[in-house]
Order: structure tokens, then C-alpha cells, then sequence
């Protein structure tokens, strides 16, 4: 019995939130198992084909991890938010700006390769970043809800988009297309797969989440921030300053939205155009609530989410499915992961018991 | 027997909460339940209360099995609790918090009317007065335990569990919940009442288990035993009960409060134009009943509230003017009233809190970074220094016991090695061996010529530890008196504002 008194706490408890990734995940795919069932189709068809669109050629994976970059972008945007306790509903605009701004410095500017696309990145990251402070700055000095102005934020964002690239537009590029110049190569991300899409941006994407992660665990400021997140009124007392943690991390997480439209802008279409986001930005908050705000969940979780993306079109191709069953999937994955913030005690005390019976 | 609790397990990651705990409860009786922080009694009562499962053990109702699922199985089985830490909606009038989960209705909608008339009845059968109408927010602690307490006998509780429920009370509110206990007694009901404070389960309980480590280590019948003997089953030594400290000569000036005028936050004025100093050595205690004025005192000194007018100084320096971290660097440390919100974030982990205000500091920063190994040295000192019951400094603040929540706190403020500490209730849920260290550290504290603004409504605390006792009152210093020239009849005429009184 005193033995039993001195363990250490359970390593098993680590897997926790893994199981919880898995679980959700499963009971979405299984929920929607019933739902194509219901709806006629053999779900072993539909999965098979999703799966076939995503892995099985070499073109068809590169697709999905070129849909899964932007989507580890914005997840990391979203966490990042969640973590200061605040809600970026707006990383669609802020990837749409970001794109914009890194197309303009990319096609407008002559410069050396290792100056030009760092700086074209830089200004995707710069223009998402105000576009999230501004938000950061309202709530923290006005109390105006984050979720109202960054959703009120996309729309100003949409119409100006459309408008550059316009008959007329600033942006426009001298041809019949509502497009923009293009990117000059100089500013481009190379490709890094041969007879795919791909570009190296899934790497930066990667490296992004490392640094996000080592941000948020190991840095003063993002020490403050998940203080503000968690407690504003217990890291006030401690003399952290909540409104301008807020606008900080409003303002990384803009930064990260930005650089995923600069990330798709300078790597896959090399130019812009109003419509060059599917939406990654509204998945990105599935990403990062399945992804438990964790950047290693993220990362898992966008992937996920890049595989219903390009699976689907596959799937819709071949097995005559029509796509918007991965819409309902998504929705049965978030449904699911919030669900199961229910199970977590419940998974807690299983790992204990098992833990306490491995001991004896 | 009407109640009993056999051979309980419970653990926690780390921890065994409970380790085959017995427990038996007869009908209408008043049960002690006495133990360190962290001996494990709210985990019991959450067993209980259907809030928690056993890993092992049972429950028997007059001799029968019962298994809980939750809370509504239990309350089905007559058993209600108030929790050590509310949980009531602020915003919700007592009506509507009082329904909660059990509305009463009329076709699909709520029948207010009939809630409203609920809660009156309720309140008038058990001398339990509130206002149906108030929010949660703008009453009294203690009425909003006796909302809780309203709540669960509405529910059909038989027995109702009180977990530590003194501890946030003023002295004449603790009177008034032992008249409502004593009226519960005699209507049949039966109840386990948990506390810290030995007078307490000498002055109102029949029977006390006392726990340590998990497990029973004494069932006696109250008035069999004395004060000294139930504090030594519960620590396994010798407590010293009463403060010794000796006479120490205060120095200078240390903090000096000038005209101090303040607002709360819905604009009314708090503090009238104080004054006083805090000098070098010397523990100032500020004696008031709750809401005089105390909380905006201790959020203008330490920077969290504006004031309207006047100044403070801290060792000749004006700091009237610097924010919290500036104060806090200045040489000012705060242990705040309220543990849960000012004082920790739950869910961080043990060393992030320990790290809160030092995070800027060597040797935690570098550069930008956080040097988590200092922080977890760090960190392993303070939990030894302090006697927090932990399994780790990696757990989060969460699962620590109340208490074991206080003393990391405490830990965290007396480290700063401020040149004036200010202490509001500073061993509110402490065990009485933890709250004997802690009174030692403050008057060590005072002995190194550092000062102590000692902010409580526990009479005997301030009597005990104070060199200088002010008694606030609506915003005003009403009296000053020099250590052992009060008494707390005294006092208590003047904190309840001599005639003017309170109802
Ligand atoms: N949810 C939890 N997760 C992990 N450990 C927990 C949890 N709740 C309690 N514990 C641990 O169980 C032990 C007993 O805690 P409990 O709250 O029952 O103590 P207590 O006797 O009520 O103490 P106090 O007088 O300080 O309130 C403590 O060591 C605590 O850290
Ligand atoms: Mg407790």
C-alpha cells in the first residue's frame, strides 16, 4: 500500500488526448458510415474512394499534402488565439490578405531570390498580422467581441480582394482574367516533387508549427499569453498585461493566417486571385479544435482535414459521391471531438485503473 | 446506522486519495470531519455526494447498497452538499439559481411565480431569510450559502454535507449557520460538516472522524475529547494552538497610506480618504467585517484598481502612479483573498504558478525564453519549504487540495522576499499545523524588519498576529489600537460601526 502511495503519476496519462484525436475521429467516420448508409450509398465505396483520391497515386498525395500546408497554417493561427483565450473567426480574410500582399511584393518587386521571397512571405505575414491586431486592439481597449470584428474584418477583406484584381483594379494583370500579374520566379517556392504541385512550403508549414509550439511552452511571452488565456484575472495580479497580450497574440495569429495565403499564393498559383482559399481558413478552426489546440494536434489534424479535401474530389470522380459528404464528415469530426471533451475523465480513470493493475 | 461509507478507495494520478476509508453517520446527527489539507475529505464527500466514483468500497443507506452515478442519484437518496466552492450562476437571481436544473413549470414555460413562492416557503420554514429577488453577485457570501443550502433542501436533502463551509464567513455569520444548523438537527436532518477550526467541531458536532493520509485515524464523541488531543490525531504531533511571538520594535516608515479615496467598480465610494502607515517590523492587522471597504484597499495598494485621489509610498518611493508589476518589483507582494481567481490558474501546472511574476526575473528568463529547469528547481523548493501535498509540480493547480492551493500561494508570495507584504486571509482553509507555519513565517517576516499588512475577518487571527490593530469601517478607519490593548468585544462594537449598526 505505501508503495502504491509514492508512484509517480502515470506516464500512460500522455496518450490521453492522442486517444481522444483517434476516437473522435472514428466515431465521425462511423456516424457517417450510418449517414451514407441512409442515404443509399455503400460506405465502403465512399471510403475506399476517399481514401484512393488522397493516397493512391503519387500526384493524388501530393495534392493532399499541398491542401494540408494552408490548413497547419490556420490551425496553428486558430490555437494560437484559443490559447490567449481568444476567437479568430477571421483567418479566411487573413489569408486572402496575406496572399494579396505577398502577390503584390512578389510581381511588383525585382530582387535577388534570397531577399525576394523571404520578404514576399514577410509581407503576407505583416498584412495578416495587422488585420488580426486590429481586432486584438478593440477587444482589449473596447471589449468588442473578437469573433463580431474578425468576421466583420473577412468581409471588408472579400470585397477589397475582388476589387484589386478587378477590370480596372490595382492589382489587375493585362489580360481577360480577374487575376494579378504573376509572381516573378525570383519570389517563388520551389517545387519540391517532381510531376506534382507540391512546393517546399509544407516544410515551412512544419517548421512553423515547431516554432509555434516552442513559443507557447518555452517563451516568456507565450508563457504570458496562456496566463491571459486561462486566468486574465490571476496573470493581471501577477502584473502581466492582458489587453496587450490580447493584441500580441491576435496579432501572431493574423501573422499565421497571413502566411498561409502567402504559402499558397507564392507556391501553388504564383498569382492572385480573389478566390484562391477553398476555405482553409474556416476548416482551420476544425483543425485546431480537433487538434486540441496543440500544435502536434494541428498538425495531425490538418492533415486529416487535407485528406477529406483531395480525397473528395477523387472520390466524387470515381464513385459518383457527390463531395458534400465530406462537408458532413467535418461536421461530424467536430461534433465528435467537442463531444468528447466528456470522455476525458472517464478516460482518465480507465488509464489509471490499468495503471494501478500493470503496477501489482 | 443510517449512513456508512465502507472501505472507500479513490485515487487520483499520483495520489491515493482515499485508502479504504469507513465512515458511519448516524440519523440526525451533527458529524465532524477533521483533517490535514489533502487528508482526503472533499474526495470523500464527492464519493458521497455522487460527484466522484470509488475505485473500491460501498455505500449503504439504512443497511441497503446504493451505487451513485451523480449527483441526481444521490440527492434521490436524501443527500445534498454545498461545495467549498460555490456553484452559482452570478448573473441568476436566488430564484433562478435556486431552480436551477429543477424548474418548476407551467405547460413549457418556467412558472417564476410559483419558483419565487418556493423560496420563501422554503426560507421561512428554516429561518433561512434571503431576498428571492437579488443576483448572486450582489449578495454576501454567506447568503449565498444559504442559497446553496436552500437549493439542496429543496432537492429532499436528509443529509447535507457542509464542506468547510466557515471558512468565507464573518464570525456572526458563523453564528448564524450554526442556528441553521441546529434548526436542520432538530427538524431530523442530518449532517457532516467539515472544517479546520477545532472551536468549530467542539462547539457544534456530536461525533468527529478525523483523517490523515487518506485514511481514519480517530472516531470520537466530541465533548470526550479536548481541543489539543483532536490536533494531534489529526497532524501525528503536538500543534501549538495559540501565536508565541515576542515584542519587536518596529523601525521606519515602511508603506505610508495618505487620503486614500477609491471607488468600487460600480462607482460608489469604497474607501473614504484613508491614512495610515506600516512601518519597518511591525504586522498591521485591519479588522472590519467584509465589504467595509478591505478589497478595494488591497486593489489600489497593489495596483489592480485606480484611486481617486490620495498617495502611497513604499520605502520612500511614490507608488501611486505604477502598475502591478512595477509595485510588485518595487517591493510589494500580495496574497489575495481569493484564491481561485486572483491567486492561481487552475489549469496550469504547479510550476507555471509558481513562475507567475517571475517570469521576467533571472534566472527563469533568457533572453526570450523560459528556463523550465530553474523553474522546476524552483518550484521543488517550494513545495518543500511549504508542505504542499502534490504528486508533482507537473500537476495542475486544479486537483490540489483548497488548502494545499493556499500554502502554494503563500509559497510563492513570502519567495518574492517583498519589502511589505500584504496578506488577505491569508490561512483561509489552512489545517491548523499549516496555518502555525504559516503564522510563524509572517511574524519570522517581521522579526527580519520587513512589514505585514495583515487584512481578516478571523478576530483571533488579527488579535494574535497584529503589533497595530485598525478597524475599518465603511471606508473609514474607525479605531487604532496597540497590540493586546484590544479586545475583541471592543472591536466587534466598533467593526459593526459602534450604534449604527447592521441589521
Ligand atoms: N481531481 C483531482 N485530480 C487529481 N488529484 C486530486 C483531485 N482531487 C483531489 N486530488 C488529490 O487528492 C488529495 C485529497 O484531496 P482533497 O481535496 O480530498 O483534500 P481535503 O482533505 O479536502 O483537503 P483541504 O482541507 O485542503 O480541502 C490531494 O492530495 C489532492 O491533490
Ligand atoms: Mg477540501
Amino acid at each position: 500500500m505505501e508503495n502504491e502511495k509514492n508512484r509517480k503519476t502515470s506516464p500512460l496519462l500522455a496518450l490521453i488526448s492522442p486517444t481522444q484525436f483517434i476516437l473522435g475521429v472514428l466515431l465521425a467516420f462511423i456516424a457517417g458510415a450510418v449517414f451514407l448508409w441512409v442515404f443509399g450509398e455503400s460506405p465502403a465505396d465512399a471510403y475506399g474512394a476517399l481514401f484512393k483520391g488522397a493516397f493512391s497515386s503519387k500526384r493524388y498525395f501530393a495534392e493532399t499534402l499541398l491542401s494540408t500546408t494552408p490548413l497547419i497554417f490556420g490551425g496553428l493561427a486558430v490555437a494560437l488565439g484559443f490559447r490567449c483565450g481568444l476567437f479568430n473567426m477571421g483567418v479566411e480574410g487573413q489569408i486572402v490578405l496575406g496572399g494579396m500582399a505577398a502577390a503584390y511584393v512578389g510581381y511588383a518587386w525585382e530582387l535577388p531570390l534570397l531577399i525576394h521571397l523571404p520578404l514576399a512571405l514577410l509581407a503576407g505575414a505583416v498584412a495578416g498580422g495587422i488585420w488580426g491586431a486590429i481586432p486584438g486592439y478593440l477587444k482589449a481597449k473596447h471589449r468588442i467581441h473578437e469573433v463580431i470584428t474578425t468576421i466583420m474584418l473577412n468581409y471588408i477583406v472579400f470585397q477589397v480582394a475582388a476589387y484589386m484584381i478587378a477590370v480596372g483594379g490595382p492589382m489587375k494583370a493585362d489580360n481577360e482574367l480577374p487575376v494579378s500579374p504573376d509572381v516573378l520566379p525570383t519570389a517563388q517556392l520551389a517545387r519540391i516533387w517532381e510531376g506534382t504541385r507540391l512546393s517546399g512550403g509544407i516544410f515551412i508549414a512544419l517548421i512553423f508549427a515547431v516554432l509555434v509550439w516552442v513559443f507557447l511552452f518555452k517563451t516568456r511571452l507565450g508563457y504570458k499569453m496562456r496566463a491571459v488565456g486561462l486566468n486574465s484575472s490571476a496573470a493581471e495580479f501577477a502584473g502581466i498585461k492582458p489587453g496587450r497580450m490580447m493584441v500580441w497574440a491576435m496579432f501572431l495569429s493574423g501573422a499565421l493566417g497571413g502566411l498561409a495565403g502567402a504559402v499558397e499564393v507564392l507556391g501553388v498559383h504564383y498569382k492572385f486571385y480573389s478566390t484562391f482559399s477553398p476555405g482553409y481558413g474556416w476548416d482551420a478552426i476544425a483543425v485546431a479544435l480537433l487538434g486540441l489546440n496543440h500544435p502536434v494536434g494541428v498538425v495531425a489534424s490538418a492533415f486529416l482535414f487535407g485528406v477529406l479535401r483531395s480525397g473528395s474530389i477523387t472520390m466524387q470522380a470515381i464513385a459518383q459521391i457527390s463531395k458534400d459528404i465530406v462537408l458532413i464528415l467535418s461536421a461530424l469530426i467536430i461534433f465528435f471531438t467537442a463531444t468528447n471533451q466528456t470522455l476525458r475523465p472517464i478516460l482518465e480513470r480507465l488509464t489509471l485503473r490499468l495503471d494501478t493493475r500493470r503496477a501489482k | 446506522m443510517y449512513l456508512e461509507m465502507k472501505n472507500i478507495v479513490r485515487r487520483f494520478p499520483g495520489v491515493l486519495a482515499n485508502d479504504h476509508i469507513c465512515l458511519e453517520i448516524e440519523k440526525g446527527e451533527i458529524h465532524g470531519l477533521l483533517g490535514e489539507n489533502g487528508a482526503g475529505k472533499t474526495t470523500l464527500m464527492n464519493v458521497l455526494c455522487g460527484l466522484a466514483r470509488p475505485d473500491e468500497g460501498e455505500i449503504l443507506i439504512d443497511g441497503m447498497k446504493v451505487e451513485f452515478g451523480n449527483c441526481l442519484d444521490a440527492i434521490k437518496c436524501g443527500i445534498g452538499m454545498v461545495h467549498q466552492h460555490f456553484m452559482l450562476v452570478p448573473v441568476f437571481t436566488v430564484t433562478e439559481n435556486f431552480i436551477l436544473g429543477n424548474e418548476p413549470r407551467k405547460g413549457a414555460r418556467i412558472d417564476t411565480a410559483r419558483a419565487r413562492e418556493m423560496v420563501l416557503e422554503l426560507s421561512e420554514k428554516h429561518g433561512l431569510k434571503v431576498d428571492p429577488d437579488a443576483l448572486i453577485k450582489d449578495i454576501s457570501v454567506g447568503m449565498q450559502q444559504r442559497v446553496e443550502i436552500l437549493k439542496a433542501l429543496s432537492r429532499g436533502a436528509e443529509l447535507m454535507i457542509l464542506d468547510e463551509p466557515t471558512a468565507v464567513l464573518t464570525p456572526q455569520e458563523v453564528e448564524d449557520l450554526y442556528r441553521i444548523m441546529r434548526s436542520l438537527q432538530e427538524a431530523g436532518h442530518t449532517i457532516i460538516f467539515i472544517t479546520h477550526k477545532l472551536q468549530e467541531i467542539k462547539e457544534i458536532t456530536d461525533r468527529v472522524t478525523v483523517l490523515r493520509d487518506g485514511r481514519v485515524v480517530g472516531i470520537v464523541r466530541t465533548k470526550d475529547v479536548e481541543q489539543v488531543e483532536l490536533a494531534r490525531m489529526m497532524v501525528g504531533r503536538d500543534v501549538v494552538l495559540r501565536v508565541e511571538k515576542d515584542q519587536h520594535a518596529p523601525g521606519e516608515v515602511m508603506m505610508s497610506v495618505k487620503d486614500l479615496r477609491a471607488n468600487d467598480s460600480r462607482g460608489l465610494t469604497k474607501l473614504k480618504d484613508i491614512t495610515f502607515d506600516v512601518r519597518a517590523g511591525e504586522i498591521v492587522g485591519i479588522a472590519g467585517v467584509a465589504g467595509n471597504g478591505q478589497e478595494e484597499l488591497v486593489e489600489v495598494l497593489t495596483g489592480l484598481r485606480k484611486q481617486e485621489s490620495g498617495s502611497i509610498t513604499l520605502d520612500m518611493q511614490d507608488i501611486s502612479q505604477l502598475n502591478p508589476r512595477e509595485r510588485m518589483y518595487a517591493g510589494l507582494a500580495h496574497i489575495p483573498q481569493d484564491r481561485q481567481r486572483r491567486g492561481l490558474v487552475m489549469n496550469f501546472s504547479l510550476v507555471d504558478n509558481f513562475l507567475l511574476g517571475y517570469e521576467d526575473l533571472k534566472p527563469f528568463a533568457r533572453g526570450p525564453m523560459l528556463d523550465y529547469r530553474e523553474a522546476e528547481k524552483f518550484a521543488s523548493k517550494l513545495i518543500k519549504m511549504f508542505d504542499v501535498r502534490t504528486p508533482g509540480s507537473q500537476i495542475l493547480a486544479r486537483t490540489l487540495s483548497g488548502g494545499n492551493q493556499q500554502k502554494a500561494i503563500l509559497a510563492r508570495e513570502f519567495q518574492r522576499d517583498p519589502k511589505l507584504l500584504i496578506a488577505a486571509q491569508p490561512t483561509r482553509g489552512l489545517d491548523v499545523a499549516a496555518i502555525e507555519f504559516i503564522h510563524n513565517e509572517l511574524i519570522k517576516f517581521r522579526d527580519q524588519d520587513k512589514a505585514v499588512l495583515l487584512i481578516s475577518m478571523e478576530l483571533t487571527e488579527i488579535l494574535d498576529l497584529s503589533d497595530r490593530i485598525l478597524v475599518i469601517y465603511e471606508g473609514e478607519i474607525v479605531g487604532e489600537f496597540k497590540s493586546g490593548q484590544a479586545t475583541p468585544e471592543q472591536l466587534g462594537l466598533l467593526m459593526a460601526g459602534s450604534k449604527k449598526g447592521q441589521m
